[in-house]
């Protein structure tokens, strides 16, 4: 039984500005049910997001929102959580925002452990500006800045974000919804910074460039070429209490919750040391 | 109670915030503004704030906009490069009508320019740094209990405005030492964590709805009442829109709302203008050179006065005409290629002449210099070309 979350939506603001085929939404679905399973009063959640057609789902949602600048979403949830521990604070990035314009940010709050949920959607693309390449774009593949394809490596998020002290980081897909809400079930209970990053589509621009077809073709393609993380899922073998069950790898990209740390939050840290007036 | 003691600048600045309520600090380090945030680092936890050194200017901004709409009074300071970085925030806290303060300890530029030489080059910066036409409020300290007053009063009226202030002043401001009145820590630790008071609220939060020209009170994220803050362009709803009737009256009202003299007190200090033929024009520190300087005029039996701006955007174009109605001629003097200097000459029109003097090499103007120059306009007749005078 999937739970209905619409009233978590901003039903007045639709029709939304997403492209048909686009696997956002199906992450957005994921994303409310696991609020919604752990009971997240909407007056104290906020999503908070940057720039790009990931980032616009912020105001599809009935909560607080801030819709900021470039890259720089969780700077700006960095504060916002400072100022009020008790929200529940969502920030949603692509992979442009969250990974090239924003990678400083990502680091560095990975580092601070703030205790923000990260979640970025990863479809391999700038999709808002026209089709461009993005850190994740695989070498080879086409883009409307990649005619003769991609020159460069792509960026692996998770290892970054697990390398820059992230204490929690995970890479779900937009094939799997039901795998993708227990992970962000995880992920929103984790007292720390915690990274979801998704593979999602982009029919119109990536699709095309690259010639793998709509939305069904590229949702399809994730699980044929995850196949092994797929039985993975289904096994419900990603999620790893202790850390120790191997997760998925397949196509050089990981799947699963990939780790977890306990580590001082930051929220804590400043708010405990102000109420002993700055001492030890 | 406050009482008198020897300070330099940026600490007056960091007293300034607390005692304003300020209770989160967000900043990367940058001379000459760094004590600003070694202050805040200092006193923050102890009057039961938070202070965050970020990973660049632009999270600095970021951070205390958040925390801003949080409920928290929140600051960041730096210096010409990272003000260069921070304007990217200052449109969005403009357009998007989130109070914050930023504080600008100015030196020498372009680039990194000449660590850390006094100047005052951020000042069409300060007006023009963003893109799109957005309104600023800039403050200008001239001394270090003055650097407390405003940066204090920033707060206010961002607060008031709901928009970013700059408290913009030079290297010698923030590094002099001067007596001024300070409250005892002790006295704003008991003041405690301050939050901004969120007014009650009949659904539906119009956050953008102006009343009597300026915008409603912010509600701050987490008081039980969800709404929508963006960078786009928003009617009063707060979500986008793209209708041209709607985006042109938002920007209309967004760029009037703050008027000439946002505050009581605010208004220009005007030093010996009753009779005076030549008015000296300076703010920050060139306006203690420009008085010492009209003070050797008067005493030459030169008619000189001084006009200094506590408020250098929006400029104070009702006194300006009103002397240029009746002087012969402004000097301005500042440690820039003439940037305020412009404004001035706009704003006079003509009508008197309008002599620069500026200095661009790292040192402070002395009053000598801006002398001779009072001297030369006062012995002129008619309106000839202005002698330019660049050190």
């Amino acid at each position: 039984m999937i739970a209905d979350v619409r009233g978590y939506l901003r039903e007045a603001r639709m029709p939304h500005i997403l492209c048909p085929g686009c696997g956002h939404g199906i992450v957005l679905g994921a994303l409310l049910r696991a609020v919604h399973a752990l009971q997240v009063p909407q007056d104290r959640l906020a999503v908070v997001a940057g720039i790009g057609c990931s980032s616009r789902l912020a105001g599809y949602v009935d909560a607080c929102t801030l819709h900021t600048t470039h890259g720089r979403a969780l700077a700006f949830a960095t504060g916002l959580k400072l100022a009020r521990p008790e929200l529940t604070v969502v920030v949603l990035t692509g992979d442009g925002d969250g990974l090239s314009i924003g990678g400083n940010h990502l680091i560095h709050a990975a580092r601070r452990n703030v205790d923000l949920t990260c979640v970025l959607f990863n479809n391999a693309v700038y999709g808002m500006t026209g089709g461009q390449v993005a850190p994740t774009t695989q070498p080879g593949w086409l883009a409307s800045t990649a005619p003769y394809g991609h020159p460069e490596p792509a960026f692996d998020g998770c290892a970054l974000v697990q390398g820059a002290g992230g204490t929690f980081v995970a890479r779900g897909m937009a094939y799997d919804p039901l795998g993708l809400e227990e992970i962000f079930r995880e992920a929103l209970r984790h007292p720390g910074f915690s990274y979801v990053e998704v593979l999602t589509d982009c029919p119109v621009y990536f699709g095309r460039y690259n010639r793998l077809g709509e939305g069904p073709e590229l949702l399809w393609s994730q699980k044929a070429r995850f196949t092994e993380v797929g039985q993975m899922l289904v096994q419900k073998r990603f999620v790893s209490p202790d850390g120790t069950a191997p997760p998925g790898r397949v196509d050089g990209l990981q799947f699963g919750i990939l780790h977890r740390a306990q580590r001082p939050e930051f929220t804590r840290v400043c708010w405990g040391r102000a109420a002993r007036g700055g001492g030890e | 109670m406050a009482k008198l003691r020897l300070v330099r600048g940026n600490t007056a600045c960091a007293y300034g915030a607390v005692s304003a309520g300020c209770r989160f600090y967000a900043g990367y380090p940058i001379t000459p503004s760094s004590e600003v945030a070694e202050e805040m680092a200092r006193l923050l936890p102890r009057v039961g704030g938070v202070f965050v050194q970020m990973e660049d200017e632009m999270a600095s901004l970021a951070a205390c906009i958040g925390a801003s709409l949080g409920g928290l009074r929140a600051m960041t300071a730096t210096s010409g490069p990272g003000f260069t970085l921070m304007q990217e925030h200052l449109g969005y806290a403009a357009l998007a009508e989130i109070p914050c303060v930023v504080v600008d300890v100015m030196r020498l530029g372009p680039s990194t320019g000449f660590p850390t030489a006094p100047a005052q080059g951020d000042v069409c910066q300060a007006r023009w740094g963003s893109h799109g036409d957005y309104p600023v409020l800039v403050l200008s300290p001239a001394g270090v209990q003055e650097v407390f007053d405003l940066t204090a009063r920033a707060f206010e009226l961002a607060d008031r405005y709901r928009t970013p202030v700059v408290v913009l002043y030079d290297e010698v401001v923030g590094h002099m030492m001067e007596p001024a009145a300070l409250p005892p820590v002790g006295e704003l630790e008991q003041a405690g964590t301050w939050r901004r008071p969120s007014p009650p609220v009949r659904a539906p939060y119009l956050p953008y709805a102006y009343t009597d020209g300026t915008p409603p009170p912010l509600v701050s994220f987490g008081e039980g009442v969800r709404y929508h803050v963006t960078g786009l362009i928003h009617d009063e709803t707060g979500f986008p829109t793209v209708d041209p009737a709607k985006v042109g009256e938002m920007l209309g009202k967004l760029n009037r709302k703050i008027p000439e003299v946002p505050a009581e007190g605010l208004e220009p200090e005007l030093y010996a203008t009753e009779d005076a033929e030549v008015v000296v024009v300076a703010y920050g520190i060139t306006a203690r050179a420009a008085k010492a300087a009209v003070k050797q005029a008067r005493a030459s039996g030169l008619r000189a006065g001084l006009l200094r701006p506590r408020v250098l955007w929006p400029s104070p174009e009702r006194v300006l005409r009103e002397l240029a109605s009746r002087v012969q001629a402004f000097v301005v003097a500042e440690m820039n290629c003439g940037q305020w200097g412009r404004e001035v000459e706009r704003l006079v029109c003509r009508t008197a002449e309008v002599v620069p003097v500026n200095q661009v090499d790292g040192t402070p103007l002395a009053p000598e210099a801006i002398l001779q120059a009072v001297a030369e306009a006062g012995g002129r007749t008619g309106c000839g070309v202005a002698a330019g005078r660049t050190a």
